[in-house]
């Protein structure tokens, strides 16, 4: 295979179908990108229609069920395809082996498996928009779910498919972690990207098989009527509140885990400084991924839940934000005195920064049991998750993309318009989402078709902000396509980057390095490293 | 008939340095594997244990309908079936591939037989009518009864979905044995279906006192 080692992996073996078989963790991550994109596309045009639904308290486009249609449609997409999937599957695939100084993933057929599980399961839920769309929201909450005639099954069964893919990506990205370094890759080596992702990962495995039979049963429910959630034949609805949010709640960190991971990289890179608090930052990750386990109940304060069981879940709420502040400080830390390069990933850092913040402390104001009585369910719900998911998760993700994209095509999008973008997708998002604060504590409740005619204005505000942001996210494609067809190729570092992936060509060799690297340093210091 | 299995070389896959790496990987995926299977069944063990504090009298009237004997006796099957699937093993560790395929064998039959014996006590619960909620049919001392046949029949069900997954992979195994694939420097698959094997029957193990011996 000699012959092999310095073809960039593109270039390697030719043809659609070398795409299918493929089992190099690059191609598997870039078709996971591809897919996404296009989820994420759905779901923004679906929130974009809804959003134009909300210009006026009466109709506009969509009837009040369609409407109901069309806001579970957006959720369950960007949660179970988009986001869950969007930074380990598709970044994290391509950079783990990379920063691990591996050739690939462990277990690279069952890689391929998994993204193949994942379109089946998208297939099932593009059905089930098609065939009588769910209109229960992402959470199926029973007694509802087990009463519509919407086709909650098929849905269900496409989030439980979908659920697999995530558990061997899971099982996969652990096991490359322990078994698959390079020599001298010690633990406390790995970079931080790499420490976010093992987090993520153990979250994947032990809490997405409780989604799975939550699902399940709940399609048991609806076709034989077991008597678990349907209080109608003995169930407990309450029950599946429990089982559906001890998976979803650490399901917000499988989301928001390997952001984090990305600022710790470009909070590095583009201050060209060692990390401050590496070790912190680190078992923070393992913190956040543990805890998370054990505040499920803060969705659930208004269900009927005992005085005692809601303040112990709103005390372990508030501790969760402490290794999330640990993690805010060091970054900010990281930053003092660091030579501190303004390019375009390092914005989307910045604006996840601020965003994320704003999202955290909100979370805060949501877990204080006498304040959420008044927010729950109202648009301030809508804008915290928001600010947590978008702000952070897709500021994380696009800038992880900026970053890497060219390592992973080797070639270089326009700077300039880059800028632009994430000024209007920054700007944009705030008009949205801030507003919707306000619209939440003055009372306007979430999931509501219609409002009273004071709320209009604000409505109509959060509305055109969609297009703002809508305008800088088609802008981002077409720069990103269009780099695709520059000539200049681009170095091995191009931001002056130092860990592993760096190191390597752009794109990189099919088995990542011409020589299995050995690593006598940490991953951030610039100090001892020169590239 | 009788003529000697040759054993077929395994080479290590090329992501991997050596075979004690790749073994070692396998090993840890599987048990990850197994811990999100054990979160799995963990979400019906916690709809059991709700359930059944909400209604500990029906509990123990309903588990009068259902056979001791019966499970008593699958429970055996599974045992053995473990016992036969560790020997098959050792038999691939220690070169004898001949006997690993019996083991195989055996441990095949033992399943088959497990799911014999489920499939009769499936029939005469249906036949009865103590079927799920939206089924059942039955004369009842308790309005309840059929939660109870609700989580028996999704617990009981969901462990024979295991049972079948499993002979379907030892059925890959004794091919992949007959054709000589695995010997004392590779028994990689053998050993993951084993601790498979092992769970499902575990899982069982819970299963038989917790449905069949309340009270
Ligand atoms: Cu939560």
């Amino acid at each position: 295979m000699g012959h092999l080692e310095n073809i960039n992996f593109f270039k390697a073996a030719k043809g659609f179908k070398s795409w299918l078989i493929t089992v190099d963790h690059k191609r598997i991550g870039i078709m996971y990108l591809l897919f996404i994109v296009a989820a994420f596309t759905l779901g923004g045009l679906a929130a974009g229609i809804m959003r134009i639904e909300l210009l006026s308290p009466d109709k506009v486009l969509l009837t009040a069920k369609q409407y109901n249609q069309f806001f579970t449609l957006h959720g369950a997409i960007m949660v179970f395809l988009f986001i869950i999937p969007s930074i380990p599957a598709a970044l994290g695939n391509f950079f783990l082996p990379l920063q691990i100084g591996a050739k690939d993933v462990a277990f690279p057929k069952l890689n391929l498996a998994s993204l193949y599980i994942y379109v089946f399961g998208a297939l099932f839920c593009v059905y089930s928009m098609w065939h009588g769309a769910v209109d229960t929201g992402w959470t199926f909450y029973t007694p509802y779910s087990t009463t519509t005639d919407t086709s909650v099954i098929s849905m269900t069964l496409g989030a439980f498919i979908l659920g697999f893919s995530s558990i061997l990506t899971g099982m996969n990205f652990i096991v490359t972690v322990h078994k698959m370094r390079a020599p001298g890759m010690t633990w406390f080596r790995m970079p931080l990207f790499v420490w976010s992702l093992y987090a993520t990962s153990i979250l994947q495995v032990l809490a997405t098989p409780v989604l799975a039979i939550t699902l399940l049963l709940l399609i048991v429910e609806k076709t034989m009527g077991i008597g678990i959630f349907d209080p109608a034949i003995g169930g407990d609805p309450v029950l599946f509140q429990h089982f559906f949010w001890f998976y979803s709640h650490p399901a917000v960190y499988i989301m928001i885990l390997p952001a984090m991971g990305i600022m710790s990289e470009l909070f590095t890179t583009f201050t060209k400084k060692n990390i401050f608090g590496y070790k912190a930052i680190a078992y923070s990750s393992i913190a956040i991924a543990l805890v998370s386990f054990l505040v499920w109940g803060h969705h659930m304060f208004l269900s009927g839940q005992s005085d005692l069981a809601s303040t112990i879940f709103s005390a372990l709420t508030f501790i969760v934000a402490i290794p999330s502040a640990i993690k805010v400080f060091n970054w900010i830390s990281t930053m003092y005195k660091g030579s501190i390069d303004l390019k375009t990933p390092f914005l989307y850092g910045l604006s996840f920064l601020f965003l994320f913040s704003v999202g955290g402390f909100t979370g805060i104001v949501l877990g204080t049991l006498s304040l959420d009585v008044h927010m729950h369910d109202t648009y301030y719900v809508v804008a915290h998750f928001h600010y947590v998911m978008m702000g952070g998760t897709v500021m994380g993700f696009l800038g992880g993309l900026h970053y890497w994209w060219p390592k992973m095509f080797g070639k270089m999008y326009n700077e300039f318009w880059a800028k632009i973008a994430c000024a209007l997708i920054f700007v944009g998002f705030n008009m949205v989402f801030f507003t919707q604060f306000i619209l939440g504590s003055k009372g306007m409740p979430r999931r509501y078709y219609s409002y009273l005619d004071q709320f209009q204005p604000l409505h109509q505000f959060s509305t055109s902000g969609t297009w703002v942001m809508g305008l800088g996210f088609i802008i981002v494609f077409i720069y990103l396509i269009n780099s695709l067809f520059r000539k200049e190729e681009v170095s091995n570092s191009p931001w002056g980057g130092i860990t592993l992936e760096w190191q390597t060509t752009s794109p990189p060799p099919v088995y990542n390095f011409i020589e299995t690297p050995i690593v006598d340093n940490d991953p951030y210091d610039f100090e001892k490293v020169k590239i | 008939m009788n003529k000697e299995i040759k054993i077929k070389k395994h080479e290590v896959a090329h992501h991997f340095d050596n075979s004690e790496q790749e073994f070692n990987s396998a090993k840890l995926g599987m048990w990850a594997f197994l811990g999100q299977e054990i979160l799995f069944f963990s979400g019906l063990f916690v709809a059991y244990i709700i359930f059944r504090m909400m209604h500990p009298e029906m509990f123990i009237y309903a588990s009068k309908h259902l056979d001791w004997k019966m499970g008593a006796l699958n429970t055996v099957i599974l045992i053995l079936s473990s016992f036969t699937m560790v020997m098959a093993v050792r038999s691939a560790q220690v070169n004898k591939l001949k006997q690993c395929v019996n083991y195989l064998i055996a441990t095949f039959s033992f399943a088959g037989m497990f799911m014999v014996v489920k499939g009769f006590e499936y029939a005469s619960k249906i036949s009865h009518g103590y079927l799920p909620a939206k089924f059942f049919n039955a004369e009842s001392a308790h309005e309840s009864l059929h939660i109870f046949f609700g989580i028996y029949f999704t617990m009981t069900g969901l462990h024979g979905l295991h049972v079948l997954v499993g002979m379907g992979l030892i059925i890959w195994l004794i091919i992949k044995a007959k054709k000589g694939h695995f010997y004392e420097d590779y028994y990689t698959p053998l050993e993951m279906v084993g601790l498979y094997w092992h769970l499902v029957d575990l899982i069982w193990i819970f299963l038989f006192p917790l449905l069949y011996l309340i009270g």
